[in-house]
C-alpha cells in the first residue's frame, strides 16, 4: 500500500479509537451529535474578519481532547490527507482583498490575509470537531441517533453503507496502484494520461465488489432497514453537557472574550 | 432438498453459461460441483439462490424459486462467498454474525445466545470481538463459515471455500465442513478437498452437467477428469488406472 492509501485507509478506521471508554465515550450519541452541530454552526457563523473571536472556540476540542483521553496528535495524524485540502481554501483570499485591516507596528495586515486565517480556523475547527465525534462514538450509534432524530432511513443506511465501502474503495485502490507502479517502474506517481481510465476502472471494480456486499446483505435478510445496537438512553449527564456546551458556545459567541481578555492584560 | 429441471442460463445472449441442467440433491447429503474455471459454477449458486433469473424451475424443499418464495427460500441457504472481504461488512466478527438472526427477527439476547454457541461450537471464541479488516485470511474464511451458521440454515452452499488459504488453514476448514449436519454444496476445483467433504460429485464442464455419482468413482476417473480439464486428487493420483 502507498502512503495515500495506508493515509485513506487510518482515516476509514476510526471505530478501535470509537470503542474506547470515557466520560465523553459513555455520553448518548445524541447528545454529542446535536453539540458538535451546534459547535459547527456557531464556528460558521464567525465573520470572515473574526479571527479572534473565533480562536477562543478552540477551546471546546482542547477540552474534549482531555476529557475523551484521544491523544491529539492522532487527530493530526489521521487528517493529514483531509487537512491541507481544507487549508487551501483561503489561500487566495489575500491577493483579492488586499485593504489594510490592521497594524501590528511595522507591519501592515490586509484584509485577505486575516479573512485566509479565519477560514482555515474554522475548516480546522469544523474538522476536529467532527473527528472528536466520530473518534468517541461508534458508526453504527450515529447512525442510530440520526433515526432517533428523525433523518430519513434510506438516507442514514446510505451514510453506514458509504462509511463501509470506503474502505472497499481503498483496498481497490491498493491493488490498482500497486499493480501499475509494477508495470511503470520508476515513475512517481500515476501519469495524467492514465487518470481516466484508471478512475473508470476503480468504479467499476469498487461497484462489482459493493453489489457482492449488497447481495451478502440480501442473503441474510437485510430489508431496507438496519437493526443498530441499542442506544444508551439520553439521561441526566447528556442534559448537563448538551447545556454546558451550548451555554459555552454562545458566551463565546457573543462575549467578545478575546477583546476582554486583552484589555484586561493591557490595563 | 434442491432440485434443478432444465434451467439454462446466459449473461449475454448467445453465449450460455448454463445449459440445461437437471440434478437433486436430497436432505442432508454433501455434494461437491467441480469443473474447471469458467465452467459455470459460481453461476450456478448464483441462480439457486436467486440473485440471477435463468429459464427452467428451480425448488428447493418442494417450493419453486420465484419472486414470491424468493425470501422463504434464501433463507433457508446459507452461501459462504469465494471472497470473504466481501462477505462481512460490520465492523466486528460479532456484529457480523447477529446481522441475519437480527433481520429475522431474533431479539439480542437470543441473536447473541446463537452467535455464542456457533462460535464455541467451531472453537473460534476469541474472533468474537476482533475487527474483520485484521483477520487473517484464515480466521476471515472461518468467521465468514461462522457468520452463515448464525443464520442456522438448512442448506450451506460454499463458492471455492480452501481457496488461497495455506496447508493449515484448510485443514481446519475442511474439518469444520464436515461436521456440518446441513445438506451442503461445495463448489470448488480443490478435489482432494472434495474428496474429504462431499459423498456425491457433480461434474461441470462448459455449463453442462457431464458426470454425477459418487465422489471416489468420479474423482479417480483419471480419463473423464482430463477430458474436463481437470486433474486426478493428488491423494488418488498413486493408486488407479
Ligand atoms: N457478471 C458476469 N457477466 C458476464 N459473464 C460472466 C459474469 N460472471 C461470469 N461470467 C462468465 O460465465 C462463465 C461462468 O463463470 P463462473 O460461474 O464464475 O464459473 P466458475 O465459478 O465455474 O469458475 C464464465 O465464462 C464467465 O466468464
Ligand atoms: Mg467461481
Amino acid at each position: 500500500m502507498n502512503k495515500m492509501q495506508k493515509a485513506l485507509r487510518e482515516l476509514a478506521e476510526m471505530d478501535e479509537l470509537a470503542a474506547q471508554n470515557s466520560i465523553i465515550h459513555r455520553l448518548c450519541p445524541t447528545a454529542k451529535l446535536l453539540a458538535t452541530v451546534l459547535y459547527i454552526a456557531v464556528v460558521l457563523s464567525f465573520g470572515k474578519y473574526q479571527l479572534s473571536g473565533l480562536a477562543v472556540l478552540l477551546l471546546w476540542p482542547v477540552l474534549l481532547f482531555q476529557l475523551s483521553g484521544i491523544p491529539v496528535h492522532i487527530c493530526f495524524y489521521k487528517l493529514r490527507i483531509v487537512l491541507p485540502l481544507v487549508l487551501a481554501v483561503g489561500l487566495f483570499n489575500p491577493f483579492f482583498d488586499r485593504a489594510i485591516l490592521l497594524r501590528l507596528g511595522p507591519l501592515a495586515v490586509s484584509g485577505g490575509f486575516i479573512s485566509m486565517l479565519t477560514l482555515m480556523l474554522k475548516g480546522l475547527l469544523c474538522l476536529m470537531a467532527s473527528f472528536l465525534l466520530m473518534a468517541t462514538t461508534n458508526f453504527d450509534s450515529l447512525c442510530a441517533s440520526l433515526r432517533k432524530l428523525h433523518i430519513p432511513g434510506m438516507l442514514v443506511t446510505l451514510l453506514l453503507l458509504t462509511y463501509r465501502y470506503v474502505g472497499v474503495m481503498t483496498e481497490e485502490l491498493a491493488v490498482m496502484t500497486e499493480a501499475y507502479s509494477l508495470r511503470a517502474p520508476g515513475q512517481k506517481g500515476l501519469q495524467v494520461s492514465a487518470w481516466g481510465s484508471f478512475l473508470g476502472q476503480l468504479l467499476l471494480r469498487s461497484m462489482d465488489r459493493a453489489q457482492e456486499l449488497y447481495a451478502s446483505m440480501l442473503l441474510r435478510g437485510y430489508h431496507e432497514h438496519f437493526h443498530y445496537a441499542p442506544m444508551k438512553p439520553f439521561g441526566p449527564g447528556d442534559v448537563v453537557y448538551l447545556a454546558l456546551s451550548a451555554l459555552f458556545f454562545l458566551v463565546l459567541r457573543f462575549v467578545p472574550a478575546a477583546q476582554l481578555l486583552g484589555n484586561l492584560l493591557l490595563r | 432438498m434442491i432440485q434443478f429441471q432444465n434451467v439454462s442460463f446466459a449473461y449475454e445472449p448467445d453465449r450460455p453459461v448454463l445449459q440445461n441442467l437437471s440434478f437433486r440433491i436430497a436432505p442432508g447429503e454433501s455434494v461437491g460441483l467441480i469443473g474447471a474455471n469458467g465452467a459455470g459454477k459460481s453461476t450456478l449458486m448464483k441462480l439457486l439462490l436467486g440473485l440471477r433469473q435463468g429459464e427452467g424451475r428451480i425448488l428447493v424443499d418442494g417450493t419453486e424459486l420465484n419472486k414470491a418464495s424468493l425470501s422463504e427460500i434464501r433463507r433457508k441457504l446459507g452461501y459462504v462467498l469465494q471472497n470473504s472481504d466481501n462477505q462481512m461488512f460490520m465492523p466486528t466478527v460479532y456484529e457480523d454474525m447477529m446481522f441475519a438472526p437480527l433481520n429475522y427477527g431474533l431479539s439480542r439476547e437470543e441473536a447473541e445466545r446463537r452467535v455464542d454457541a456457533v462460535l464455541e461450537r467451531l472453537g473460534l471464541e476469541d474472533l468474537k470481538h476482533r475487527h474483520n479488516h485484521k483477520l487473517s485470511g484464515g480466521e476471515k474464511r472461518m468467521a465468514a463459515i461462522a457468520t452463515i451458521l448464525a443464520m442456522e440454515p438448512e442448506a450451506v452452499l460454499m463458492d471455492e471455500p480452501s481457496s488461497a488459504l495455506d496447508p493449515y488453514n484448510r485443514r481446519i476448514v475442511i474439518n469444520t465442513i464436515r461436521s456440518l449436519p446441513q445438506t451442503k454444496l461445495i463448489a470448488s476445483h480443490d478435489l482432494d478437498m472434495i474428496l474429504d467433504t462431499c459423498d456425491r460429485v457433480l461434474l461441470m464442464s462448459k455449463g453442462q452437467l457431464v458426470a454425477d455419482g459418487p465422489t471416489e468413482e468420479i474423482l479417480s476417473d483419471r480419463a473423464l477428469l482430463e477430458a474436463n480439464r481437470m486433474e486426478l486428487p493428488f491423494c488418488l493420483a498413486g493408486r488407479t488406472k
